[in-house]
């Protein structure tokens, strides 16, 4: 059947093959091509050509859709390429190329060799792929199952660590009870429409009234295990833990990618087949996004560990993810995918000047280990300044922009209340994250702290995530148009 | 360099803080020198502004307008008038002063504080100049961080409690008033299509009364807070006591403007229909009156020197928000020029509490006395910064608590005489300061040896003392330069009156009586 596998199913599937070789060729050439000595160099450069080769294949996919606009089907329209999935594509590209660039210091550090680790990295950015062009029920979930199952050995990979392997223990129980919750989700939707395609179910839904009982147990099964995935409250628990417990630069890779593909298969789910039924789950995104920003900045307050601190800020910006999908219209959807294109540059960022703290005798994670960093290393505590006004949201600085949108989407859609608790809250959240700025600034260190561990790798990733930080920030400009274009 | 003026004013301190980040920090006085050097040129770069300045034009002069960020509708659009001339001028001034008054006391990371005072020029004088409200909001917040640090690092014993107390409180009104702006920017969209946050097309939005409430409230909140008006002021005496001396100095003489200066600039043209509605002004009225007589009082018992200036405050800036929402000409006018005042003399004050904090430290008011004997010159600055922030004749207060109170009483008597006996309360606290220190005999032996003003110190009060003088006795530039934005502005919320210089042809004839 030569409709099988046609020229346009190659093209659109060509990244995620392209990812899934380089990624089984990473594990393969560990221990067989690769010089001993040189192994650890090899493999990060041999990882970071596959993001070259698979950046050229998305960067065909770019050309072709903006010349030709639409959107691009394979495989009977289970997998669709479109301004929205490569918007995603292109996160994911960035973070894992920075994920790569700081592990390789950050291993080298913790004296722990793990070839599988990049391999591993490869293939959850295969599933995310998944995660943002699939458009059927079982490739999205296949996809979601891909990504979380390289997570769940990533988050524990440091075998010797108690810490680390609590950590993937908690989020593997959570997270299969989360895919559960989900696959439920899918079932029902299924049972409605008769149809894993996406398209299909919509209209299905779509002649179902809304207070359906069956289509109310759908959203909200479905709806839970998607929070589980962003990490948004009430299903935040197993967040951090599991921030504190792996490796910071699976941290940083969880807090970004991670969230990053996890909204990109919300938004296609609700704005996909679940557009009709908005009135049954915008109140539960509602409620899920007061509920995220309450506990994350209440929560957070009190935290001495600096990655369980950011895991909590990092529930509180999902809440205000939510927020613009709560708002729901041009502007807020455009702002979720400004937020998302934000707060992966500026997580990355923050979460990188920790593992530069990292050294043999000290993990640089509790709040006190970045005392006189000033005094130290005034570049990293400035950068370090630079990505907490981020996250909080204080102008010029990318945090803002993301945070605007969202206040703008809120105000054009009548939300006035959920603006005015998100900008308080945008007042607490100031608190802890100065508490982080007191700490590298006014503080002096009590006994004499390690150097840190540069590289120019790490000088290279900091500058990139620092340059977009403030870059997005101070000419918002070209970022503004290009999440516009996206939905177009 | 007429074309890009203000750009240049707004710039230089920033190229300041570029090349102070490549003189090592160890070198201590060439980061004075160069720090100094920048201040001083942002000053002089400034003073074009004002002499090639056009008061008898409407509107804003030495506009510049970029296209900063179109898909949002936000551009880069500075221009002053007669308002902000003024505030522009009072910033590069004080910034300088305070800048040189910093050489001798801060020793410590010398190199980040110069960079962190010269940042706050950029976000202040930013403020003062923006006619895009996206742009004002940007400096609004920038000028925060750098004042965190000033306060957190080389503050006081409770310096991070009042720092981030400071940052709280003062981010907290502002991104609420950040709703109200997009509130105005939406519905400005709706009515005219046009994204834009360009201040003089804002104000042609058309709004339901319980939305233009709505707004006024939110920016309320951001400026209230920042003035700051009871009863938001509890930031105010902490921030103002654990600051250095030269961030108390432009905490008191500048930042504290940027909520009045946004009362006159956008609350009132913006919002014209709900700031002259009769329950928000009472009620603006109302805290303006408790703050005045309230900071008085409070100020009456501090034991603590910088506690009772920082107080002070409080009751002086009273004064200023209740000239704007006299809402008449010499209201608005002697609101500004009390602004200034309150500068020059709150400013003198906190440099006087500095000079003796460097040479005791220790600013209980009851650890001195008699200081007149030992340190004369010191006592007749005080004298002088006393009678100017009480208001003597002849000296700036005066003039702009005057007309204030003109304002005031033309509004209404019981306004007028609320606020008479805040003047009461404000010469006594400041005469019973001066008493309880400077009189007297010598009661502390540490007191004996104290060196008298050096000529670092004399550098600075000097100037300030010949500003407060030149208003004093010939206010008339102030007024004629504030004639035509404050008779905009009032005519734009009561609807046409008489022009500004009115006020002073009466106000002379008051005197000659």
């Amino acid at each position: 059947m030569s409709s099988f596998y046609t020229a346009t199913d190659h093209f659109v599937l060509l990244p995620a093959l392209l990812l899934a070789l380089f990624a089984c060729a990473t594990l393969l050439f560990d221990f067989w091509v690769f010089p001993e000595s040189q192994r650890r160099k090899h493999l990060v450069w041999f990882v970071l050509m596959g993001e070259v080769f698979a950046s050229v294949a998305y960067f065909r996919q770019h050309m072709f859709l903006s010349q030709h606009g639409g959107e691009l089907q394979a495989f009977g329209g289970s997998l669709v390429v479109d301004q929205f999935a490569l918007y995603f594509h292109w996160i994911f590209v960035a973070s894992t190329v920075i994920a790569v660039i700081m592990s390789y210091k950050y291993f080298e550090v913790r004296d722990e060799h793990h070839g599988e680790y990049y391999g591993l990295l490869l293939l959850a950015q295969c599933g995310m792929y998944f995660l943002a062009s699939g458009n059927e029920l079982v490739v999205l979930f296949v996809g979601l199952e891909t990504m979380a199952l390289t997570f769940y050995v990533l988050v524990g990979l440091l075998k010797r660590d108690q810490r680390s392997n609590e950590a993937a223990l908690k989020y593997f129980l959570l997270g299969a009870l989360s895919s559960g919750l989900l696959v439920y989700g899918f079932s029902l939707l299924y049972g409605m429409s008769g149809s894993t395609k996406l398209r299909e179910i919509g209209a299905a839904v779509a002649s179902r009234d809304s207070g359906d009982t069956v289509l109310f147990l759908a959203v909200a099964t479905i709806l839970a295990g998607l929070l589980f995935k962003i990490a948004a409250a009430p299903f935040h628990m197993w967040a951090p833990d599991t921030y504190e417990g792996a490796p910071t630069v699976v941290t940083a890779y969880l807090a970004a990618a991670s969230k990053a593909a996890s909204l990109a298969l919300m938004l296609r789910i609700l704005l996909g087949p679940l557009a009709s039924s908005r009135d049954v789950w915008m109140p539960i995104l509602a409620g899920a996004a007061l509920l995220s920003m309450t506990i994350g900045n209440i929560a957070a307050v009190t935290q001495t560990n600096t990655k369980r601190l950011l895991a909590y800020s990092s529930i509180n910006h999902a809440g205000y993810i939510l927020l613009g999908i709560v708002a729901g219209n041009q502007t807020g959807i455009q702002g979720v995918l400004i937020y998302t294109m934000v707060y992966v540059f500026m997580t990355l960022g923050a979460f990188l000047v920790l593992t530069v703290l990292c050294r043999d005798t000290t993990t640089g994670e509790d709040i006190n280990d970045l005392h006189g960093l000033m005094r130290r290393s005034p570049a990293h505590a400035i950068w370090m300044l630079i990505f907490l006004l981020s996250l909080a949201g204080i102008p010029p600085t990318a945090g803002f922009i993301g945070k605007y949108f969202i206040f703008l989407s809120l105000i054009e859609t009548g939300h006035y209340w959920l603006a005015a608790a998100a900008a308080v809250y945008v007042a607490v959240a100031i608190y802890y994250y100065f508490r982080i700025v007191k700490s590298m600034f006014v503080d002096k260190e009590e006994t004499e702290m390690p150097a840190l561990s540069l590289s120019l790798g790490t000088r290279v990733a900091l500058a990139a995530t620092g340059a977009m930080t403030l870059g997005i920030g101070i000419y918002p400009e070209p970022f503004v148009k290009f999440a516009q274009q996206t939905l177009r | 360099m007429g074309d890009n003026l203000l750009s240049l004013i707004l710039f230089t301190p920033l190229i300041g803080v570029l090349v102070l980040l490549f003189i090592p920090g160890r070198m201590k006085d060439a980061v004075r020198w160069w720090a100094n050097i920048s201040a001083v040129a942002g000053f002089l770069v400034s003073l074009p502004l004002i002499m090639n300045f056009d008061k008898s034009l409407d509107g804003y002069q030495f506009v510049e307008r970029i296209n900063w960020i179109p898909a949002l509708g936000v551009q880069y659009l500075i221009g002053v008038d007669g308002i902000s001339v003024l505030m522009v001028m009072l910033t590069t001034f004080m910034g300088m002063l305070a800048i040189f008054s910093s050489w001798d006391s801060i020793n410590d990371k010398v190199k980040e504080y110069y960079a962190m005072f010269l940042l706050q020029q950029v976000g202040m004088i930013g403020v003062f100049i923006s006619l895009d409200f996206m742009l004002f909001y940007v400096f609004w917040e920038l000028v925060l961080v750098p004042m965190y640090f000033i306060i957190g690092v080389w503050g006081g014993p409770r310096k991070l409690y009042a720092a981030i107390k400071f940052f709280l409180y003062t981010l907290a009104g502002g991104v609420l008033m950040l709703l109200g702006i997009i509130t105005l920017y939406l519905q400005h969209i709706a009515q005219t299509g046009v994204a834009t946050f360009e201040v003089t097309q804002l104000m042609n939005t058309q709004m339901p009364m319980w939305m233009e409430q709505l707004v006024f409230w939110s920016f309320f909140l951001g400026f209230a807070i920042k003035v700051p008006m009871f009863p938001f002021h509890t930031w105010l005496p902490d921030a103002h006591t654990e600051a250095p001396t030269a961030g108390s100095v432009i905490l008191a003489a500048v930042l504290l403007k940027m909520g009045a200066y946004g009362f006159i600039r956008f609350s009132l043209p913006l919002l014209p229909n709900a700031s002259a509605d009769r329950t928000i002004v009472n009620v603006l009225v109302v805290l303006s009156l408790i703050g005045i007589i309230y900071g008085a009082l409070v100020s009456l018992m501090q034991q603590d020197w910088k506690k009772l200036v920082a107080y002070s405050s409080v009751s002086h800036l009273g004064f200023c928000t209740l000239g704007i929402f006299a809402l008449n000409e010499q209201g608005i006018a002697g609101s500004v020029i009390q602004q200034i005042n309150h500068g020059i003399s709150t400013g003198m004050l906190f440099l006087i509490v500095g000079v003796i904090y460097e040479r005791r430290h220790t600013r209980e008011i009851k650890e001195y006395g008699g200081l007149a004997h030992v340190m004369p010159n010191y006592a007749i600055v005080f004298a002088f910064a006393m009678l100017s922030s009480a208001g003597l004749p002849l000296l700036n207060g005066f003039i702009g608590e005057f007309t204030i109170l003109q304002a005031a009483f033309q509004a209404n008597m019981a306004w007028g005489a609320f606020a008479v006996t805040g003047v009461i309360f404000g010469a006594a606290y400041l005469l019973w300061l001066y008493q309880r220190t400077m009189l007297g005999e010598v009661t502390n032996e540490k007191n004996k040896g104290l060196k008298d003003l050096n000529w670092k110190e004399w550098a600075v009060f000097l100037p300030l003392m010949a500003w407060a003088i030149a208003i004093g006795v010939y206010p008339k530039p102030y007024f004629d330069i504030l004639e035509k934005p404050v008779a905009a502005i009032v005519e734009r919320v009561n609807g046409p009156k008489a022009p500004v210089n009115a006020a002073v042809i009466e106000l002379k004839k008051t005197e000659a009586r």
